[in-house]
């Protein structure tokens, strides 16, 4: 059926029929695991037990478990918070923006992307609540609930609020778009097996019948998500720098923030969904489906948006020296050549030198180094939020409390935690469910090319 | 209903002969009950002549819903039921809403549309569709003629007219 344009590279290679498409994809869910599934499971599953022993720990102590002290108040739980945030950017952007803008590359990325999204925003959203403290409490807290002396509301001008409501739109709303993506291949499934797996599959797939008055009205409402997720994943990230840019604290008081977190969190999100895709493939084989196009592609956007993360880290330091405000100006200096300077040159090595290289056609169609670069993105993005949350807090107005901070076990334990989580999920996901759209692959099989068969 | 029902089905391979096909089948007069296909077919719906759906009404109408719900929200906990003066602003700090409001504009959007679309496509998990043929989830379109709507219509005429459109295979198929 697949026909070759001589004009344009095919999206799915390897002549694949639509049939070949559903056997592809869900013999992944049909069969049984691999050996290599079951090892990286049991991997992550592993970390997932010894994180919760410093979840646990912290939960019960409390969060002087912690490194934090008088001066650094926020360190590596808010660094997390807005690394996971960050990453859980791309598979909304994907299929979102990217559906807007007719990209049909996206197709076979897309339900992967999303499942990360979904499974980052979760970890994302343990580091405030465990930093409640009493997150059993929480509620009263983050949610505008009446209090026990009356109705004392939360208070809505504050952006740690904000990103309350910001958080928990972006989630179920990414939740309910990656779903309706899904249904039609849960039923896809369910014609294919028998017995339980046949009535599971089936109650997943919410009765679906692939009509053509059902698959219209799907459309109508894969259009529309996208349009609202689009905003909505700016939104998001915006939100998450007013934690910081509303705060009066030198380094952070910038308006430069939303458009620069935005552009970071796009930068590491597509980062990790090679990270991911790129084992992916090779463990499913479906490298026809995720192809080496696939990868240069993402890997543009990655020097895209790593080239205006650069432009923003040197627009800063410029207006910071610009501005005459001393205070300003020192938190600047004082991150590039103070005592956490080696955290500022990572940070400046792994997310504006290192992207550069994938100018290289070379580089950025091999896999081998999209995976290493990738990875190496990644870190840089964790330390660019050390970066800022740290080095800005730790020597404030006063030379008398200035302070260093020093991450604990509970703390290097508590991010592994959300390690073990995040991988634990992704594997259950690639294990059973779909990992490639199917319904979206076979409508652009055809027009993806050129000349259509007749 | 104890009656059974029976359906024609012309079973096609490619989405541009079923556009064809869909066409010449309603204008030789025969009702197409519906066509089931593994994925969207783009102008499927045009050809078979279904109006546009009205999700998008749905959606802004429950977008406006969540924009008036999170304002009277705000403004009734933080100016009417507790005022509080907050880094000395005004009590109603409508620029200070406005996030909240986005948010909660997007959120009952996103649901209310998706639930009209559940409730109106009759998805849920305990729904037993009717399956035509298996592989209308895999490779195939199937064309589904429901022959109690087509009683003027012979049998073997609108097979013929199946064949002659294209279709790979005719079959019948009945529920109970």
């Amino acid at each position: 059926m697949q026909v070759t344009s001589s004009v344009r590279e095919p999206l799915v290679t390897g002549g694949k029929t639509y049939h070949d498409v559903t056997h592809d994809v869900s013999r992944q869910v049909e069969g049984k695991p691999s050996l290599a599934w079951f090892l990286a499971f049991l991997t992550a599953a592993g970390v997932l037990a010894l994180g919760s022993i410093a979840l646990i720990a912290t939960l019960w102590e409390g969060i002087g478990m912690w490194g934090l002290n008088k001066t650094v108040g926020w360190a590596w739980d808010i660094t997390n918070f807005v690394w996971w945030v960050g990453i859980g950017h791309a598979g909304t952007l994907i299929s979102a923006v990217l559906l807007l803008f007719r990209q049909k590359w996206r197709t076979s990325i897309n339900r992967a992307a999303e499942a990360m999204t979904i499974f980052a925003v979760i970890c994302a959203a343990m580091f405030p609540v465990i930093h409640m403290g009493r997150p059993w409490l929480g509620a009263y807290w983050a949610l505008p609930l009446p209090n026990t002396f009356g109705s004392l509301w939360v208070n809505f001008n504050s952006p740690l609020l904000w990103d309350v409501f910001a958080i928990s739109t972006y989630f179920s709303v990414s939740l309910v778009f990656w779903y309706i993506g899904l249904i039609p291949d849960f039923a896809t499934i369910r014609d294919r097996t028998t017995g339980l797996r046949k009535t599971i599959y089936g109650a997943l797939s919410f009765g679906w019948d692939g009509a053509a008055k059902t698959w219209m009205r799907y459309e109508s409402v894969s259009l529309i998500l996208a349009g609202l997720a689009t905003p909505l994943v700016l939104s998001v990230h915006t939100i998450v720098s007013f934690d910081f840019a509303t705060s009066v604290i030198p380094g952070w008081h910038t308006t430069i923030f939303p458009p620069y977190f935005v552009a970071g969190a796009i930068f590491s999100g597509f980062a990790m969904v090679l990270t991911l895709m790129i084992v992916t493939r090779k463990v499913f084989k479906l490298e026809d489906y995720i192809t080496i196009g696939h990868i240069e592609l993402m890997n543009i956007v990655i020097i895209v948006t790593g080239s205006i993360v650069g432009v923003a880290y040197i627009t800063e330091f410029f207006i910071a020296w610009y501005s005459g405000v001393e205070p300003e100006f020192y938190a600047f200096y004082n991150r590039a050549t103070g005592p956490y300077f080696w955290a500022y040159w990572t940070m400046m090595t792994c997310n504006v030198i290192s992207p550069q290289l994938f100018w290289i056609k070379k580089i950025r169609t091999s896999i081998v180094a999209t995976f290493a670069l990738s990875i190496v993105v990644n870190i840089g993005m964790w330390f660019e939020r050390f970066v800022i949350i740290v080095t800005s807090l730790h020597r404030d107005y006063l030379p008398s409390s200035w302070a260093m901070f020093y991450p604990t076990w509970a703390d290097v334990g508590v991010y592994l935690f959300t390690f073990g989580l995040f991988f634990t999920l992704f594997f259950l996901f690639a294990k059973f469910f779909p990992v490639i759209n199917m319904a979206e692959v076979k409508s652009v099989l055809k027009s993806s090319s050129e000349k259509v068969s007749k | 209903m104890e009656r059974d029902t029976n359906f024609v089905l012309g079973v096609f391979d490619d989405e541009d002969v079923l556009l064809h096909a869909v066409e010449q089948v309603r204008s030789s007069g025969v009702k197409i009950h519906e066509v089931y296909s593994p994925y969207p077919v783009h102008g499927l719906e045009h050809v078979l002549g279904y109006k546009r759906s009205k999700l998008p009404i749905a959606a802004f109408l429950f977008g406006m819903l969540g924009t008036s719900l999170a304002l009277t929200m705000q403004f009734y906990m933080m100016r009417f039921d507790w005022p509080m003066i907050i880094g000395g602003k005004d009590y109603a700090a409508f620029p200070d809403f406005i996030p909240v409001t986005f948010e909660m504009t997007v959120l009952l959007a996103a649901f209310g549309m998706v639930g009209v679309f559940m409730i109106s496509s009759n998805l849920k998990p305990w729904a037993q569709p009717r399956i035509f043929d298996v592989r209308s989830t895999d490779d195939k379109h199937i064309m589904a003629i429901d022959i109690a709507n087509n009683k003027a219509m012979d049998l073997a005429k609108i097979e013929e007219i199946l064949k002659s459109s294209g279709a790979s295979e005719v079959n019948k198929k009945s529920f109970e």
